[in-house]
């Protein structure tokens, strides 16, 4: 399309950066959208509540206070920053291996954090700070698994996605296995979790996951300038002035941080890293695989999958994993056959 | 003739495989250097030494005395820019979007878009003559249009070096001499130009220091009049020809007569 208004330039003092209008003008629109969602998730419940009552709520006044502000709150506020968590950590993982396939779910990142996470249960107590630090630790076991595998045909391209899947169904295989062999009350307790859930989700669960994930999105705007100068090729990146190997470094750092929080939490929820940059990107027709537009993106779906997963089958509360499981299963085959059709 | 971008006994090779040994080359300054050779030669791995994207296995590169690693990796790109071959470009990216890209290493986190680059990114679309597409998508270009597009964005770049593996592949042949002109322009600005460069007429033609090589080896070096002849080009390029002063300008012509 050659029919968008040119860039604007933004300076204030020391700032300055070129900004797209669509970009901006599609930002806002996904925000809208998800205060509208969350808008929504705040008023439903088993009895629907109405708008005067949300906003007494959120004001912290009203019969409905507790249930709103305590309740649906934090699942909605885990949906929102969760969804953004997922589609930066797919931006980052696309963006590295310049491919569209190349997302942390796809590749086994998601397996790998469950794996870390089901162990820590299994063999630990299963605290929440260990939870955290096994779910890190098995996804960054998988990257490096994958990392060693593809290491002949470099970071990028349809090989690393190809061995990232492969690594995906061992370790998928790996976690159904922990399961059946666990203690009966931790397999209950896994299962009810490995679907990717927000079921139940409660503010103190929540105070660590959001300052980690605010804490590593100032990192990956940090890195952004950077990390678009290498999707350039790796030639021009070094020439360019572009540290790659410490970049690619942290960036792997950030994503699957991204990745294994949110999995410590909720479980495994997959697609949501895979579609959102990419539908971000559709929307804002910008030029490679931009942050905002992916966040914002991944959390209007999350949002939007567990309010589907809530009333689908309403009352009983379905795993917000097997909605964007049935959503992105689809969308997967759909874009594999297009890649295999480039080729 | 002074040199700040010297190589001393490089062995170059990937992995264990040594494409190039014995290399000591000096980069004139401020003088257009072309590279000349048959395929597989070396040329573009010995490019790719110069910018610091193979470390040489022996021996060393230096820029002011100083090994390039030693440089740090912005303050070197903006010294050197690199033109590669066979470049793709980011997804629905626009033209002036990724001719902003060369002014990477002048940015930083909160500068992206100064006055500065504003005007060093006006001025290579201009002087690559690819203005009139500032707001076109880079994959709906011809070839040709593309390749001037990658050179506007090694020129936003600024850098005193400008190093191009064959970079007038792809263009049709008034582009051609429109892009070495360019390059010697840049030359008489004060800038030093490095290419690799399949044409030995059009590199006689421009250059003003010629290395030739074969088989990883620098075989010759020197003006295009003072060591391209007859023998030269047997050595070189297993080719019989004459080489005789070119009518317009007076700088060896070679005709091939095999």
């Amino acid at each position: 399309m050659t029919g968008d208004a040119p860039p604007v330039a933004i300076r204030a003092g020391r700032f300055s950066a070129l900004v797209e209008r669509r970009t901006v003008a599609v930002s806002l629109a996904l925000l809208g959208v998800a205060l509208l969602l969350a808008f929504v998730g705040l008023s439903h419940g088993s009895t629907w509540s109405t708008p005067p009552e949300v906003f007494a709520a959120l004001t912290g006044r009203g019969d409905s206070a507790v249930v709103i502000l305590q309740w649906r709150l934090p699942r909605v506020a885990a949906a929102l920053v969760f969804g953004a968590a997922l589609g930066l950590a797919g931006a980052i993982f696309q963006n590295l291996t310049r491919n569209a396939l190349g997302s942390p779910d796809v590749i086994g990142l998601d397996a790998g954090a469950y794996t870390g996470a089901l162990v820590a249960i299994a063999v630990l107590n299963g605290t929440s700070a260990q939870l955290a630090t096994g779910s890190v630790l098995g996804g960054l076991l998988a990257a490096a698994a994958i990392y060693l595998l593809s290491l002949d045909s470099g970071l990028s391209g349809l090989r690393l996605v190809v061995t990232g899947i492969a690594v995906n169904a061992i370790l998928t295989a790996l976690n159904s296995w922990i399961v059946l062999r666990a203690e009966l009350d931790v397999a209950i307790a896994a299962t009810g979790w490995n679907a990717g859930s927000l079921n139940g989700v409660d503010w103190d669960e929540l105070h660590l996951p959001f300052a980690v994930i605010g804490m590593l999105a100032l990192a990956l705007v940090a890195l952004s300038n950077a990390m678009h100068q290498a999707a350039l090729g790796d030639q021009l990146a070094v020439t360019s002035g572009v540290g790659l190997n410490r970049l690619r470094l942290l960036l792997v750092l950030v994503g699957v941080g991204c990745t294994a929080t949110v999995t410590a939490v909720a479980g495994p929820i997959v697609f949501i890293a895979l579609a959102a940059p990419q539908i971000g990107r559709r929307l804002a027709r910008a030029a490679g695989v931009t942050l905002l537009p992916a966040a914002l993106t991944g959390a209007v779906l999350l949002l939007c999958a567990d309010l589907v997963a809530q009333m689908l089958l309403a009352p009983v509360a379905l795993p917000v994993g097997v909605v964007t499981t049935a959503i992105g299963g689809c969308y997967l085959i759909w874009l594999l056959i297009r890649e295999v059709k480039r080729r | 003739m002074k040199a700040r971008l010297t190589a001393r006994d490089l062995t170059l090779a990937y992995g264990d495989r040594v494409v190039s040994t014995q290399i000591d080359l000096d980069i004139p300054d401020g003088a257009f250097t072309a590279i000349v050779g048959p395929n597989a030669c070396g040329k573009s791995t010995l490019l790719k030494a110069l910018v610091r994207l193979l470390t040489p296995a022996t021996g060393a590169v230096r820029l002011d005395g100083r090994d390039l690693a030693a440089h740090r990796p912005k303050a070197f790109a903006r010294e050197v820019g690199f033109l590669p071959q066979g470049l793709v470009a980011p997804e629905n990216i626009t033209v002036r979007r990724l001719v902003a890209r060369g002014r990477y290493p002048h940015q930083s986190l909160l500068s992206t878009w100064s006055p500065d680059d504003e005007r060093a990114v006006d001025e290579a679309m201009a002087a690559a003559g690819v203005t009139e597409l500032a707001g076109r998508q880079v994959e709906e270009l011809s070839g040709g249009q593309r390749q001037r597009v990658w050179i506007a964005m090694v020129l936003a770049q600024r850098t005193p070096y400008l190093l191009l593996d064959e970079p007038t592949t792809f263009l049709d042949i008034t582009h051609q001499y429109g892009l070495l002109a360019l390059f010697a322009r840049l030359r008489d600005e004060g800038r030093t130009v490095v290419a690799v460069l399949h044409d030995i007429n059009q590199a006689c033609r421009f250059a003003d220091h010629l290395v030739a090589m074969k088989d990883g080896r620098v075989v010759a070096e020197g003006t295009p009049a003072d060591i391209v002849d007859a023998a030269l080009m047997r050595r070189v390029f297993d080719l019989p020809s004459i080489v005789m002063p070119n009518p317009a300008i007076g700088a060896p012509m070679v005709v091939p007569t095999a």
